[in-house]
């Protein structure tokens, strides 16, 4: 843990968490982690929980997985489908402006 | 601008929108105009709803505009409409308050100036106080203005403590730019954070923080700022703030995790012909060679000059033809002369 110093406070990106730091930073239990691990909602790399690397965006989806859970009171397999579906969802949608966006597809001269 | 919400485990959207809305709930106590919420129709139910059909409206709304459930382009029009929802809910579940909000008539429309008469809540207890499960900081002034001032002092805030406990960790989202994210930097953000003020009321309190943004940072990464989270019980250190970092787009540019998108925008005689160009890249100007006969769409791969670090992104240039104007006679001269002589069918493999 770096020093804390009170102008400018100690910043750095964020490595990849193993389990325990995971459990930390989101104030969580490892079991419910372990859960979620092997629903294959959260994927860390390596082999055994004890060398588990879960990379920083596995915060946002631990997050995101409990306002489900509370707002729409959905199981573990059912924040993974909904998970699964909006990623998609969203992909389709950037896709589909980027289609709109394009040059390709654009009416470049106006008609006089 | 990024607000903090140090109860890290709920209402994470609420933040968002407390950045869009926060400034008014700050404002809150001000004798500003506000406008009337028709909570039934956003619910889309009639006035006469019985309980049950309003939670089933309230359900199949959550599931619609939930945040989490509409990522992408969208993802801000449905997470007002989220918030819009949460708050006509939070009213109209709660028969009390539901009864308050109905005795100030059915004559009011969405959107209306609206002023609530003086005495309008009396003779109404709210045995629940104001703030129910429900996390109110993200609600608009119209709920303040209605509900909000009975706040209570929660019994859990306060009072002696005999232990010592480190601080939670806090969570917030930042917003940074592509120049940023290539170069790092430092830069004040303003922080939100609820706190009851000594009449128990929710406030959101300002404050600045100087962030250090480290170099090569990119979208869904976390900034750690050491001790500048939940402040810790008696002996017991801060928590640390975690920031996830956002790195804006606009409309030259996109971020694919480290790889960077830019149009690259080039005339009809340099697609036809080739050419050496030099084009601003966001990690500076470099000279570029385009091929011969480059179509709109086709991405020159420059290779290292996406998002830097220990595995630099790749920064493909994309190529976008523009075709010049023809307000001069000499540019319609030319056009009309290509037009005689270019023996070019752009419609010929259309075939029919």
């Amino acid at each position: 843990m770096p020093e804390h110093n009170a102008l400018v406070p100690a910043s750095e990106i964020v490595q990849p968490l193993t389990l325990n730091d995971l459990c930390r930073v989101c104030g969580l239990n490892a079991d419910w982690l372990i859960e979620l691990v092997e629903e294959g909602i959260l994927e860390p790399k390596g082999t055994t929980r004890t060398v588990w690397r879960f990379e920083s965006t596995s915060i946002t989806i631990v997050r995101k997985v409990q306002r489900l859970q509370r707002d729409l009171r959905l199981n573990i397999p059912g924040v993974a489908v909904v998970l699964s579906l909006a990623d998609e969802n969203a992909a389709l949608k950037r896709r589909l402006q980027l289609l709109e966006n394009d040059p390709r597809y654009a009416i470049w001269m106006p008609a006089d | 601008m990024i607000q903090v919400n140090y109860n890290t485990l709920f209402w994470c959207y609420v933040r968002q929108m407390v950045v869009a809305f926060g400034q008014e709930s700050a404002l809150r106590g001000d004798k500003k105009a506000m406008e009337y919420k028709d909570y039934y129709k956003i619910l889309g139910v009639d006035r006469t709803a019985p309980q049950e059909d309003i939670k089933r409206a309230y359900r199949k709304l959550v599931r619609k505009y939930h945040p989490d459930v509409n990522t992408g382009p969208d993802a801000e029009a449905a997470e007002a409409k989220f918030k819009d929802v949460g708050e006509a809910y939070e009213v109209l579940h709660d028969p009390e308050k539901r009864a308050a909000y109905d005795q100030l008539g059915a004559n009011w429309k969405e959107g209306q100036s609206f002023k609530p008469p003086p005495d309008w809540d009396e003779g109404f207890e709210f045995t629940g106080g104001g703030y129910t499960e429900g996390d109110p900081h993200g609600f608009g002034s119209f709920f303040d203005e209605l509900f909000a001032r009975r706040g209570k002092p929660s019994p859990h805030m306060g009072g002696d403590r005999q232990f010592s406990a480190p601080g939670q960790d806090s969570h917030a989202k930042i917003v940074i730019s592509l120049a940023e994210a290539y170069a790092g930097g430092s830069r004040d953000f303003t922080l939100r954070a609820p706190e009851l003020d000594p009449s128990g009321h929710v406030v959101l309190r300002e404050h600045s923080i100087r962030v250090t943004i480290p170099k090569g940072v990119t979208t869904g990464q976390h900034i750690r700022v050491a001790g500048k989270g939940g402040a810790g019980m008696g002996q017991g250190r801060a928590g640390d703030l975690y920031l996830e970092v956002v790195i804006a787009e606009d409309k030259a540019h996109r971020v694919e995790g480290r790889d960077v998108f830019m149009d690259l925008p080039i005339a009809p005689w340099e697609a036809a012909l080739g050419a050496k160009i030099s084009l601003p890249t966001p990690s500076g100007e470099i000279e570029l060679t385009i091929p011969k006969h480059a179509q709109s769409g086709k991405k020159l791969r420059l290779k290292g000059r996406g998002i830097p670090g220990k595995h630099p992104g790749d920064l493909y240039a994309v190529v976008k033809i523009v075709i010049p104007p023809t307000e001069s006679a000499k540019a319609r001269d030319l056009y009309e002369q290509m037009a005689r002589e270019m023996d070019f069918d752009p419609r010929a493999r259309l075939g029919g």
